[in-house]
């Protein structure tokens, strides 16, 4: 088995394009999925019940069923509602209403993991359901939900490559298509293994600076 | 419009295609629980390269997108000359991802064991494989079976990307049937509404073991 790294070296612009893409795909999909999940959580936890329902099945959905089944629902489905996608909005917005299921649970534990006390307490000094929101729960259970959240953010950088099968010109499918003209696939596929595998140890490593960062000043329980 | 003629019809198909979808998945989760074990239990050991090949093996299938690993296997194997439809090929990939995320599961699981267990075990003289099969991997299990069915749940839906590289299961035939029937979106709404049927049944049975090891005790 021959190994020429030149097929790559010679599609760098391209190469270069397709990580761009990736990079931006998974930044915008996490802000927007972070509203979402932020949305639905203080939806569910102001508890009204007409609204309850529709987005605990929203989240329910979403958390089982291929990520890949939703985005064909959206992509190919999409049409039939008037919802003429380019395939690389039908894949952010595929990636942010997944990831945003996803977030609104994690944002749900941590709303409830701030000491009903406090609340009592705010409540009793006139402050309103919302600023109480904003000013005590959220500050408070960011801290606390911050690894998971992070985990989750680091997971939804994998899905990107997805997107690869709705012909969205990021990374994975930038360097398949290089694979599949030049049949240079060990090549190719171990790069793009190698380049997920770096950019994941990167951004792991990241989250959990952050997290001891932000964690510095809290108590720990265990050990 | 939506057309429910066409969901009727392709539904018994789509069921014969989930089939696939239930043996690729649980195996590949049966699989890739033997893999966990012993990536676990190397992690675990007081071996030097036992752990550093631990800590790669989880770091590189956690760290590479499923789709790339299906790709590499998919492409990569005939180049070494090993030559294996493409469904086995695409459940070993499977096995050796859900193998990362286990091993990380079974750790917390293990580590929960009561010391006083294994040595009571060694006191009886069974052997170290012995006490892995007997003693350790049952109560790991019980310590971490919520995380287990979220994995295998996570497999089923994880399992739809083996389509892509040719394996014929519900999303590979929902894919098929939309393509010649132009009706993407009954065909996809329905597979979607077989695979969350088949995680809701996952979760059941997670949920009613849960509850017997519970009323035994020993959860």
């Amino acid at each position: 088995m021959r190994f020429d790294i030149t097929v790559l070296t010679s599609q760098w612009p391209e190469l270069l394009h397709g990580m761009g893409l990736t990079v931006l795909i998974w930044f915008a999909a996490v802000a927007l999925g972070l509203v979402i999940g932020l949305a639905v959580a203080v939806v569910l936890l102001l508890g009204n019940r007409w609204l309850a329902a529709p987005l605990v099945a929203y989240v329910a959905v979403m958390r089982g069923t291929p990520f890949l089944i939703q985005l064909f629902v959206l992509y190919y489905g999409g049409p039939y509602f008037g919802l003429d996608l380019s395939p690389l909005t039908a894949g952010i917005l595929g990636l942010a209403f997944y990831g945003g299921a996803y977030f609104s649970e994690i944002f749900r534990s941590g709303f409830l993991s701030v000491p009903p006390g406090q609340i009592e307490a705010a409540r009793m000094m006139g402050i309103s359901r919302l600023a109480i929101v904003r000013h005590i729960q959220l500050p408070q259970m960011l801290v606390i939900i911050l690894p998971t959240l992070a985990n989750m953010v680091v997971l939804l950088s994998k899905e990107t490559a997805v997107l690869s099968v709705i012909t969205v010109n990021e990374l994975t499918s930038v360097v398949s298509s290089i694979g599949s003209t030049t049949f240079a696939f060990a090549e190719t596929l171990l790069f793009l293994a190698l380049v997920y595998w770096g950019f994941l140890e990167i951004i792991t490593a990241a989250a959990r600076r952050l997290e001891r960062r932000v964690g510095r000043f809290t108590l720990r329980t265990s050990s | 419009m939506f057309d429910l003629a066409i969901v009727l019809k392709s539904v018994p198909m789509l069921l014969g295609a989930a089939v696939w979808t239930v043996v690729y998945s649980l195996s590949s989760v049966a699989i890739g629980f033997c893999i966990g074990t012993l990536v676990c239990a190397a992690g675990l050991s007081g071996s030097r390269i036992g752990r550093g090949f631990a800590a790669f093996y989880v770091s590189f299938f956690r760290g590479v997108p499923l789709l790339v690993q299906l790709l590499l296997s998919y492409y990569c194997l005939p180049l070494f000359g090993i030559n294996v439809p493409s469904s086995v090929a695409a459940v070993g990939t499977l096995a050796l991802c859900t193998g990362a995320y286990l091993a990380e599961i079974l750790r917390g699981g293990f580590l929960g064991i009561p010391r006083g267990q294994i040595e009571a075990a060694r006191m009886l003289g069974l052997s170290r494989p012995q006490i892995l099969t007997r003693i350790e991997v049952p109560l790991a299990v019980r310590l971490t079976l919520p995380s287990l069915v979220n994995e295998t749940t996570m497999m089923v839906k994880s399992s739809s990307l083996i389509s892509v590289v040719g394996v014929l299961e519900l999303t590979r035939l929902a894919q098929n049937i939309a393509t010649s029937t132009f009706q993407p979106l009954e065909i996809y709404l329905t597979a979607g509404a077989i695979y969350f049927a088949i995680n809701g049944v996952i979760s059941a049975a997670g949920t009613l073991a849960e509850r017997r090891f519970r009323a035994e005790g020993a959860g």
